[in-house]
């Protein structure tokens, strides 16, 4: 036997050194014990953890937010973030939006075959440094491979674990006539950084995403005495959307000031190529807080960036109106569909 | 956002409502051609602000409202082959021909992709040279030379795998449809600014002599479209009739003579059958004889169009400016954007698609 056909006979496990996601890395065995111990564990506060079926964990409330969350955006790197940053961010803000402050997070990957390992480095440096500014523990988790073609590179699910303070209690039911409502931010940044990141347009634009946890700025109105009504993060279906969501919920309808809505000029630019409305653009890192109009100054003090947009009124149930200027008013209805461009 | 924003002051839009307001004085209809205008009027509820003596009504100028049943069909048909890459704009994708929509049909596994350009198609035929790609050229003279361009560099590029699926229609033909109609009564228009902006307004003295009417080509912001509504309202209140250009930061008399001139090479003039209007007499383009090779009607002949049908969708009165858009009795209850009866509730220059997404349902809430 020649020494090339005694290499041939190798045993065929592939190198651990390979630069992409192999079947192997999913498969139970040396190539993903591996992976989880180099790549996965350095993630985990207590890395013994990794390594049982079950986190068993100490919770010294009666109050638990507990939510989940699956990740599948794409591109999966985008100006101001990606998957990984997006899959911590995305369930602290679910967590946040019930009052609650987050403090444990499940780790899932499903991954296709032939995915960089680099970028999967990337994304796990992304979800540790995420995490540990948000101060939660990663504590459990799963990987599976599935074969190429079969998935988009990598999708990602994290489920959250947070604990609710004592005399917090929010949501639509709580939502009085007369609240006011104020909006984080300005509005559409995650949407335009994706699909202006996306392939089919042209349109460039130097615009990152406001991906970014929530869990700070609602943990200070509250410890700040800001009788908060209700919360929601403005993801998919944007800021229209929730309100329309919430307005059918508290049977209320809502009246906001098209002028008080702040939109970056360059999104808003995006938009008019498009014929998009910022309203309807996906945020990451942006929330509206229903709360009593009394408290709006104090409340706006705690909260940096924020606006008052408008009032919540009794009776026309499930309706979102919007005011111009001008004194005309519109509605502005749950989103329909994706947006399409127009012709011209 | 420069050139957008100064047309959208709240200032100069009060200014504008307290003229019209002080120089109205008679029960006039004027209608905006495009449905761009329409959008505008009804989102920044400008009909709304207007004295009530004076009624906008929303005219034909939708390119996907207008494109009959038929050419969706036959689109349909067309992508259903193989070989057949079908490019449309994102618009005409939701719009519904008897057999469904182009959506519709992707979903079943047809090969249809939305494009931004006639010339991202001729890019994907030069990258497919084993498929034919065949772009559904929809739209009225704005659209028309940037369709007739992708046909020159197509022959010139030597790209034979190329052709053009046209329902290409004109404005002009559909004004003097509007005005010829008893039923109709509009006293006055306001022009499209982006159509005048290709084709000038030559064409617009006529129709505004022979049926003694102004016509004001007008913009699409609202300082533009209450602009042009003044200028309309002052002509009408001295009875005076003509063309007056509100647009003059982009519309010239003459118009665009570059574009004019490649959308006479490529394209003649024929009737052409109108959604819900019927046929219009020398109302459309096609693909003149020498091009004739690029008409993906002649290229594959055996995709005959379908029957023309009764739709119970008043499309046809809404597009002519007859009935308003919540006047329908399907609106907002058997027709939506999800479920709809026509084209113009689901086009983004659609007056239906307009009122339902900018106005509440007169009949609707609480």
């Amino acid at each position: 036997m020649t020494e090339s056909q005694q290499e041939a006979f190798h045993c065929p496990i592939p190198k651990e050194t390979s630069e992409k996601i192999s079947l192997s890395h999913g498969g139970g065995g040396r190539m993903m014990n591996r992976l989880i111990q180099q790549y996965i564990e350095p993630l985990y506060q207590q890395p013994g953890f990794c390594h049982q079926d079950s986190a068993v964990l100490n919770l010294d409330t009666a109050r638990i937010a507990f939510t989940s969350d699956s990740y599948v955006v794409h591109p999966i790197f985008f100006p101001g973030g990606d998957i990984g940053k997006l899959a911590v961010c995305g369930t602290i803000n679910d967590l946040a939006m019930a009052g609650a402050v987050p403090r444990f997070l499940s780790l899932a990957f499903i991954l296709e075959e032939g995915f960089p390992l680099a970028s999967f480095e990337k994304i796990l440096s992304s979800i540790q440094k995420t995490a540990h500014e948000c101060q939660v523990e990663i504590v459990t988790g799963d990987t599976k491979v599935v074969d190429k073609n079969k998935a988009d590179g990598i999708y990602i699910n994290t489920t959250g674990l947070g604990y609710v303070p004592t005399g917090v209690n929010l949501g639509p039911s709580s939502i009085q006539a007369g609240d006011a409502i104020l909006l984080s931010g300005d509005l559409g940044r995650h949407g335009v950084a994706v699909m202006s990141s996306r392939d089919a347009t042209e349109a460039e634009v130097a615009i990152e995403s406001d991906c970014a946890p929530l869990d700070q700025p609602i943990q200070k109105l509250l410890t700040n005495n800001i009788d908060i009504h209700c919360l929601r993060d403005l993801t998919r279906g944007g800021l229209a959307s929730a309100l329309n969501e919430l307005a059918k919920e508290a049977q209320m309808s809502v009246l906001l000031e098209d002028s008080k809505i702040p939109v970056h000029p360059r999104v808003a630019a995006y938009c008019e190529i498009l014929g998009i409305e910022p309203y309807y653009l996906a945020n990451e890192g942006r929330f509206i807080c229903i709360l009593p109009s009394s408290q709006v100054t104090q409340a706006l003090e705690c909260l940096e960036g924020g606006t008052l947009i408008g009032y919540v009124e009794a009776g026309d149930p499930g309706w979102v109106r919007l005011r111009t200027e001008w004194g005309t008013e519109r509605i502005l209805p749950m989103l329909l569909g994706e947006p399409l461009p127009r012709i011209c | 956002m420069k050139y957008a924003q100064e047309y959208r002051s709240p200032k100069h839009i009060r200014k504008y409502l307290g003229v019209i307001e002080k120089i109205s004085h008679h029960r006039f209809s004027i209608m905006e051609i495009c449905g761009g205008q329409t959008h505008s009027i009804v989102k920044y509820g400008l009909d709304q602000a207007l004295p009530e003596a004076l009624t906008l009504v929303h005219g034909p100028g939708c390119p996907v409202c207008v494109t009959p049943e038929s050419k969706i069909d036959q689109a349909i048909a067309l992508a259903s082959y193989d070989k057949v890459i079908l490019c449309s704009f994102g618009d005409m994708m939701r719009v519904p021909g008897q057999k469904g929509s182009l959506l519709a049909a992707r979903a079943q596994g047809s090969d249809i992709r939305l494009v931004y350009s006639p010339l991202e198609a001729l890019e994907l035929a030069e990258r497919h040279p084993d498929r034919e790609v065949v772009f559904f050229a929809v739209g009225f003279e704005t659209t028309a030379p940037a369709n007739a361009m992708a046909v020159l560099e197509a022959q010139r590029r030597q790209i034979s795998n190329f052709s053009l699926l046209t329902s290409q229609v004109l404005v002009p033909p559909a004004m003097r449809a509007i005005l010829a109609n008893r039923k109709s009564k509009i006293d006055g228009f306001l022009a499209a600014g982006h159509v005048c902006t290709i084709m000038g307004y030559d064409t617009y003295q006529d129709i505004a002599e022979e049926f003694k009417i102004p016509i004001v080509i007008t913009g699409f912001e609202p300082m533009d479209i209450l602009e042009g509504i003044a200028r309309c309202v002052e002509m009408l209140e001295k009875g005076q009739y003509g063309v007056k250009n509100q647009y003059c930061r982009v519309v010239k008399e003459a118009g665009n003579p570059k574009a004019q001139a490649v959308m006479q090479e490529v394209f003649e003039r024929v009737d052409m059958d109108w959604r819900g209007i019927g046929t219009l007499l020398q109302s459309g383009l096609r693909l003149s004889e020498q091009y004739r090779s690029f008409d993906a009607e002649v290229k594959f002949h055996q995709v005959a169009s379908s029957k023309p049908y009764h739709s119970p969708c008043q499309a046809g009165a809404v597009l002519q400016g007859l009935i308003k858009p919540d006047e329908c009795p399907y609106f907002h209850s058997r027709c939506t954007p999800e479920n709809p009866m026509g084209a113009p509730m689901v086009s983004t220059e659609g007056a239906c698609a307009a009122y339902f997404q900018y106005q509440r349902p007169k009949s609707k809430g609480s």
